[in-house]
C-alpha cells in the first residue's frame, strides 16, 4: 500500500473544539486513482494536510511509500506532490521558472530541471505560456500549471484538493484528462472533491466521508449497486401530516425497495419497471402531490441514503 | 520542442541521495531562487536601499552646515566635533541593515501568510520547515551586507565634511556586519510571523521608527550618558549594538561600547530572535 492511514485523528483546540478528522483509516495501493468524497467541513483537506506533512495529527499515523510523515516530513516530502485548494504558484516568477526552481528544490541539476520543465510545459499543454505570470493565467490554465509542478518531481503520490473547484465545465474536463494521463505514468492520484460526478467520472474507489468519519469505501460501481436500486423518486407533497402511511404503502409495492420521508415528502428508492410512475403517482396523489423528480443513482444518492442529507446541504 | 512532446519516462529521475545532500540541494535551490527574484528587482532594491541614508546626510551633513550657523542649529554637532557625518556614517549603515531584514523578510512574509499563500510552495520543499526560516534569514543577510556596502560610500561622500574612519581590525568588522546581518534577518522573520498580515504596515510606526530613533543611530551610546535611564533602556534594543559595533569597527575615534561586549550581545540577540521566528514560522505554516 503507497498511502496507509491508521487511526488518524484531528482536533482543533479552541474557543470552539473542532474534530475535523475522527478516527479515518485508509489504504490506497499503489497506481490507484482515489477519491474522498464528502461534503464542505467533512475533513477533506485536514487529512491531505497531515498527509502532505501540512498538518500535525492528533492521533493515528501516515506512512507515504513506507515513510512516516510525521516522523522525517522532510524524507516524506520526496514522495509527495501536492496541489492544494488554493493557488500557491509562486507569484515573482514565470511557469518556466515555477517548474524549474521546484525540480532545483528537489535536487535536480540545472541541465536535468530545464530538460524536465520542457517536457511538463509541453505535455501540459502550457508552451506557449511559458513567460507568462501566474497572475495572467486562467484558473484552469493555472491548476494545470500546479499538477504540472507537483509532479515535477516524479512523486509516488499526487494528492489534489478539489482540483476542479471554481473551474468551468471545459476546464474541468481538460482537468479530468491531465489526471488520468498521470495514472498512465503510474502515479498513485489521491484526490477530494464534493462532486459526485467527478469521483464516479474519475476515480477507481472513492471513499465518503462525512463529520471526519469514513461511511463506506468501495469503487463507484460496487457503492451505487450497494443501494439496491436504479431510480430515485423524490416527491414534494403538500399534505405531510400522514405521509407515515404512504411511506408504508409505497414499501410494499413491487419494484420499490426503500421509502422514506424527507422534510419536504418523500423518497423513494425503486428499480426501473414499467408502470411504476403512474403507480407512484396514484398512490401520492391524495397527499397533494405538487412535484415529482426522477433522477439516476449516483454517488449522491449513496450519500442521501448515509446520512439522509444533500451533498450540497 | 516537439520531440519533447512524448512524456518521456527514461528521463534521469532526481537521484537517490542522504538527507543531509538533499537539504543543502533544496537550501541552495531556495536561495537561488530568492537571488533570482531580486535579480529582477535590482532597481527598485537599490533605490529603496539609498533614499533614506541618501536624504538624511543631504540635509544633516550637508545642507544645514551650508545655512548660516547652521552648526548651532544642528544639536550633535558640537559633540562629534564638526564631523556629524562620522556618527552617522555607521548609524546610518545600520539603519540599512536593519531595514532590509524588515523589507527582505516581514513584508514579503506578510504578503505569502495573508493574501497569496505562495509559501506553501517552498514549505513542501524536501528539507526541515525550520531550514526553510533559516534560507530566509541567510538570504536576508545577504541583501543587509549589500545595503551596508552601498550606504558606506554615500554615507563618506555627500557629506560637506567627510568622516573620519579608520579600519584597524577587518576581521572585527567583517563579523560584526555579519552578526548584524543575520540579526536583522531574524528580526524580520520574528516581525513578520508574529504581526498579523493585516497590520503589517502598522509596524513601521510601532517598530522600525522606535528602535531606529532609540537605536544610537544618531548619537553614541556613550552620549546617553546624562539620561541614564535611557542609556539602560536603549540596551533592549538590537540596532544599539549593530550601530555600536560599526563605530567601534570603522569609526573608533568615537566613544563606543567594548568589542567583546557588542559581539556577546549581537550573537544573543541573533539567537534569541531566530529562536523566536522559527517557532513563529511553524505555527504559521504547520497545522
Ligand atoms: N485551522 C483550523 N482551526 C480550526 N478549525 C479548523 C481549521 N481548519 C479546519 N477546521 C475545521 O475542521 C473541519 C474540517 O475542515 P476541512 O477544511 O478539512 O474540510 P473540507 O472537507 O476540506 O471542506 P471543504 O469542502 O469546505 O474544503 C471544519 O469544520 C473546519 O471548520
Ligand atoms: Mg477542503
Amino acid at each position: 500500500m503507497i498511502v496507509e492511514i491508521k487511526g488518524l485523528q484531528k482536533v482543533y483546540e479552541g474557543k470552539q473544539r473542532v474534530v475535523a478528522v475522527d478516527g479515518i483509516d485508509l489504504n490506497v495501493a499503489e497506481g490507484e486513482l482515489y477519491g474522498l468524497l464528502g461534503p464542505n467541513g467533512a475533513g477533506k483537506t485536514t487529512t491531505i494536510s497531515i498527509c502532505t506533512t501540512r498538518a500535525l495529527p492528533t492521533a493515528g499515523q501516515v506512512k507515504i511509500a513506507g515513510v512516516d510523515v510525521v516522523a522525517s516530513p522532510a524524507i516524506a516530502r520526496r514522495g509527495i506532490g501536492v496541489v492544494p485548494q488554493y493557488n500557491t504558484l509562486d507569484r515573482s516568477c514565470t511557469i518556466f521558472e515555477n517548474i524549474h526552481f521546484h525540480c532545483l528544490y528537489f535536487g535536480f541539476s540545472r541541465a536535468e530541471a530545464t530538460h524536465r520543465t520542457h517536457q511538463l510545459l509541453a505535455q501540459f499543454h502550457l508552451t506557449e505560456r511559458a513567460d507568462a505570470y501566474p497572475s495572467q493565467l486562467s484558473g484552469g490554465l493555472a491548476q494545470r500549471v500546479q499538477i504540472a509542478r507537483a509532479i515535477a518531481h516524479r512523486p509516488k503520490v499526487l494528492f489534489l484538493d478539489e482540483p476542479s473547484a471554481g473551474l468551468d465545465p471545459q476546464s474541468r474536463i481538460a482537468m479530468w484528462e491531465a489526471v488520468r494521463a498521470l495514472r498512465e505514468e503510474g502515479i498513485t492520484v489521491v484526490l477530494t472533491t464534493h462532486y459526485m460526478e467527478e469521483a464516479d467520472e474519475l476515480c477507481d474507489r472513492v471513499a465518503i466521508i462525512d463529520h471526519g468519519r469514513i461511511l463506506v469505501e468501495d469503487t463507484p460501481a460496487a457503492l451505487k449497486a450497494s443501494i439496491g436500486a436504479e431510480k430515485v423518486y423524490s416527491l414534494d407533497l403538500h399534505r405531510r401530516e400522514e405521509v407515515a402511511t404512504l411511506v408504508e404503502t409505497l414499501g410494499k409495492v413491487a419494484g420499490i425497495s426503500a421509502a422514506e420521508t424527507t422534510d419536504k415528502g418523500v423518497r423513494i428508492f425503486a428499480h426501473s419497471a414499467d408502470g411504476l410512475l403512474a403507480e407512484i403517482v396514484q398512490a401520492a396523489n391524495p397527499y397533494g402531490l405538487r412535484d415529482l423528480t426522477i433522477t439516476e443513482t449516483s454517488l449522491e444518492t449513496v450519500f442521501i441514503r448515509l446520512t439522509g442529507r444533500d451533498l450540497r446541504e | 520542442m516537439t520531440q519533447l512532446a512524448n512524456p518521456s519516462r527514461t528521463a534521469a529521475a532526481p537521484p537517490q541521495t542522504t538527507a543531509l545532500v538533499q537539504y543543502s540541494r533544496a537550501f541552495a535551490g531556495l536561495f537561488l531562487r530568492d537571488l533570482f527574484v531580486l535579480r529582477r528587482e535590482l532597481f527598485p532594491f537599490v533605490i529603496r536601499v539609498c533614499m533614506n541614508p541618501l536624504l538624511f546626510l543631504f540635509v544633516f551633513t550637508y545642507v544645514i552646515p551650508h545655512m548660516n550657523g547652521g552648526a548651532a542649529m544642528n544639536p550633535t554637532a558640537a559633540m562629534a566635533g564638526n564631523a556629524f557625518s562620522t556618527v552617522l556614517l555607521p548609524g546610518l549603515m545600520a539603519v540599512a541593515i536593519m531595514f532590509s531584514g524588515i523589507a527582505a523578510v516581514a513584508l514579503p512574509l506578510a504578503q505569502e501568510f495573508g493574501v497569496t499563500r505562495e509559501i506553501d510552495d517552498r514549505v513542501m520543499c524536501p528539507l526541515p520547515v525550520a531550514a526553510v526560516a533559516i534560507e530566509k534569514i541567510c538570504f536576508s543577510a545577504l541583501q543587509s551586507m549589500v545595503a551596508a556596502a552601498i550606504v558606506y560610500p554615500l554615507a563618506y561622500y555627500v557629506p560637506a565634511v567627510h568622516p573620519t574612519t579608520h579600519v584597524g581590525n577587518w576581521p572585527f568588522l567583517l563579523v560584526v556586519v555579519v552578526l548584524a546581518s543575520l540579526t536583522a534577518g531574524a528580526l524580520g522573520l520574528t516581525i513578520g510571523t508574529t504581526v498579523k498580515p493585516q497590520q503589517i504596515g502598522l509596524i513601521f510606526g510601532v517598530v522600525v521608527i522606535p528602535i531606529t530613533f532609540l537605536g544610537c543611530v544618531y548619537y553614541p551610546w556613550a552620549a546617553l550618558t546624562h539620561i541614564r535611564w535611557l542609556q539602560v533602556g536603549v540596551l533592549v534594543n538590537p540596532i544599539v549594538y549593530m550601530s555600536e559595533g560599526l563605530r567601534a569597527a570603522i569609526t573608533p575615534s568615537l566613544p563606543h561600547m567594548p568589542p567583546a561586549l557588542i559581539l556577546t550581545m549581537l550573537t544573543v540577540a541573533l539567537c534569541l530572535l531566530t529562536w523566536l521566528g522559527i517557532r513563529g514560522f511553524l505555527r504559521r505554516v504547520i497545522g
